[in-house]
């Protein structure tokens, strides 16, 4: 197999970044083989999420890596603010709840376009880590 | 950034070639309900076959230019929403597009069209004088 790529760190801190930060995992996601699908899922996830840290946050950061292996393609995605946090969680992953005028598409959303999600959330740091995983 | 749009008659054209900021979006949404206005538009086709992410925001704007759009007196299409740009928008959550859609700029075209005519709008048809 090839070798995986670098992880790569991207500030997040205007909407351009979340242009950067979702072109970034399409772009790991192509060279890993996964499908336009799964391209398409990916890059959307990292959209919302990486606009909630503007939105609510300010500023913040996503961390793409390439954890392939021998046997399985895995793209892990890590956003993590310092703001105040999400004050309830459980009603935050509801579809349709917003805090800020949105869709409340984002948390709910997003989950349902990844393999992994995992979220935890206190003042001062809020992280998300997301992953997509097919077979090498 | 600014999109350009096109003007044919009384129909407005654009195409959305590149992925656009949250302010692009903005400036796209202002530019355009302006532009209909200016030209008393009767119909609007907006062409996102080149986009290749449409996340929630963009789902909004979408919806919020076409319902401004409406509400100034112009018919709207959007054109070639990509498979999986689709498929992404109904995982992410039911009617984040509420918009009239077609599959590509002709049949978006057609379908104004007829959209105007059931209206009884003989400015665009071009049958004044009958």
């Amino acid at each position: 197999m090839t070798e995986p790529r670098p992880p790569a760190r991207f500030a997040i801190g205007n909407s351009s970044d979340i242009v950067t930060a979702r072109q970034a995992a399409r772009a790991l996601s192509a060279h890993l083989g996964f499908g336009k699908a799964h391209q398409t899922r990916l890059a959307t996830a990292v959209s919302e999420l990486t606009r909630n840290v503007i939105q609510y946050a300010g500023e913040g950061s996503c961390l793409i890596e390439d954890l392939s292996d021998d046997q399985e393609r895995v793209i892990r995605i890590s956003i993590e603010d310092h703001g105040p946090g999400i004050p309830n969680l459980p009603l935050a992953m509801e579809d349709g709840f917003s805090t800020s005028g949105g869709l409340g598409a984002g948390l709910p959303g997003a989950r349902r376009l990844v393999d992994d999600f995992h979220v935890s959330s206190a003042p001062g740091l809020t992280r998300v880590v997301i992953a997509i995983r097919k077979p090498a | 950034m600014r999109i350009p749009i096109l003007r044919l008659d009384r129909i407005l054209l654009v195409s959305i070639q590149e992925d656009l900021t949250d302010d692009e979006a903005m400036q796209f949404q202002s530019d355009l309900v302006n532009r209909v206005a200016e030209v008393e538009a009767l119909g609007v086709a907006v062409d996102i076959t080149a986009l290749d992410v449409v996340d929630s925001y963009m789902a909004r704007v979408i919806n919020d230019t076409a319902s401004m759009v409406r509400l100034l007196g112009a018919e709207v299409v959007i054109c070639g929403i990509q498979p999986f740009v689709a498929m992404t928008l109904i995982e992410m959550g039911r009617d984040l597009i509420g918009a009239d859609c077609a599959f590509n700029l002709e049949q978006g075209l057609e379908m104004l069209r007829a959209r105007i005519v059931h209206r009884g709008d003989t400015r665009f048809t071009g049958d004044e004088d009958d």
